[in-house]
């Protein structure tokens, strides 16, 4: 069924024209949305683009990283000051879906995909949304808890904090096709330490729930603590707590419970 | 609904269309400008039978709102056409018996292509990369990486 296409110079043209029609969806790179047309999604009538290249920038100059939703993980890649997300967009599709898929748009890719917002979860990234009323930031994790409901708005950007170090940030991606696959768990680690202790863990988690999810108690195990064997094994005991991942045609919730303390491990150790 | 024009480059000649809104870019090329090489594998952007080059970078026409291309340059399997002469890339997938059932050979030139064109001398993990969001049901896909690897030693000999 043909839709009607409609291209606005401003990215607040954009959010006025998501937030007064509700059969309207944003179009980045098209990953999403035309799969959805594709497959004969009839709640979609109104494509909404933007002109805007302010949606497209990276500013990664300071210690605050700030990435337009428009970015492409491809230009992410060819980054060199954002080395440290370069696992998470490396392990995202073929090239061809890392020429058109967006970060904005990865912050609703259902499971099994949207890896690189693990990432940014663990980063504790804030979004910055255009809605009806205005721009506003919102930390990811609350952004993920009510994503259903920011459909209607427009994304503008995520921000993060730089890790300190190389070590600081881990990744890990687990599929059953190499190089190439759906997630069968998805893991980022943000370990900062200070006097030898790790202090403000945040371990996040794909494919475990709807969204991508932090395992808290897996937090609590490291925090205080020095990355030694006692401090993973006790981590690596507790990600699952509180956590129970829904089964797929890739793997089952039991198999993925199973198999979490083992990467988290594995993770944490700096095991290939 | 109105038709929207839509005018782009398509394999180095000009063309102009008539899109319906949403429709995507492989069926505007298949069904409008008649280039039947991009196939329709999934829709999904799951196999990447329909992979195409807009202004030299890979991407999937299935997933592509037609009208983003208006102004720039699409490249498929046709552009490589030269009479009777195979592009080197054809020649080396024959050699190396690469395609079987060839549904998929389309895509895995056009990924092999973007690959050469930035990458001449391409190491195999590479070219195991640079097809990897290329599905090939037949062929095992080693019959694929060798004739890609064959296509680079060629141009480097030339």
């Amino acid at each position: 069924m043909p839709v009607t296409v409609k291209t606005f110079a401003s990215t607040s043209e954009v959010a006025a024209a998501l937030s007064s029609d509700r059969s309207a969806r944003y179009l980045g790179g098209g990953t999403l949305v035309m799969r959805a047309l594709n497959e004969g999604d009839i709640s979609i009538a109104t494509i909404v683009r933007a002109a805007d290249t302010t949606l497209t920038r990276i500013d990664a100059s300071s210690s605050r990283v700030v990435i337009g939703a428009g970015v492409t993980f491809a230009r992410i890649l060819a980054e060199r000051d954002l080395a440290f997300l370069h696992a998470p967009a490396r392990s995202i599709g073929g090239p061809a879906v890392r020429n058109m898929g967006t970060v904005g748009g990865n912050l609703f890719a259902p499971v099994p995909y949207g890896d690189f917002t693990v990432a940014l979860l663990a980063l504790d990234a804030v979004v910055s949304v255009h809605g009806g009323l205005g721009v506003r930031d919102i930390a990811i994790e609350e952004f993920l808890q009510s994503r259903e409901r920011h459909g209607g708005t427009l994304v503008l950007s995520v921000s993060c904090a730089r890790p300190a170090s190389a070590d600081a940030f881990r990744y890990r991606k687990i599929a059953r096709i190499k190089p190439k696959g759906g997630s069968i768990i998805t893991l980022a680690a943000h370990l900062p330490s200070g006097g030898g202790r790790i202090n403000g863990a945040r371990i996040a988690l794909g494919s475990m729930a709807p969204v991508p999810i932090r395992a808290k108690a897996a937090e609590r195990a490291l925090d205080g603590r020095s990355l030694d064997g006692t401090a993973i094994s006790a981590a690596a005991a507790a990600v699952t707590e509180g956590i129970s991942p829904a089964d797929n045609a890739l793997a089952s919730g039991w198999y993925r419970r199973e198999i979490a303390g083992v990467h988290l491990r594995r993770l944490l150790s700096g095991q290939e | 609904m109105a038709k929207t024009a839509l005018q782009f480059r398509h394999n180095g000649r000009d063309v102009a269309i008539f899109v319906d809104g949403g429709v995507n870019l492989l069926l505007a090329l298949r069904e409008l400008i008649g280039d039947m090489t991009p196939k329709f594998g999934c829709g999904q952007g799951g196999c990447g039978a329909c992979s195409v080059l807009i202004d030299g970078e890979l991407h999937l026409s299935c997933l592509t709102l037609a009208e983003t291309v208006a102004g720039r340059s699409v490249e498929t399997l046709e552009s490589m056409k030269d009479g009777p002469n195979l592009h080197p890339l054809q020649r080396a997938f024959a050699d190396n018996f690469a395609a079987q059932c060839g549904y998929c050979t389309p895509g895995m030139l056009m990924a092999a292509k973007a690959l050469l064109d930035r990458n001449p001398q391409p190491s195999r993990a590479e070219v195991v990369e640079a097809i990897s969001g290329n599905i090939c049901r037949c062929t095992g896909y080693e019959p694929i990486i060798n004739a890609v690897l064959a296509a680079s030693a060629s141009r480097a000999r030339a």
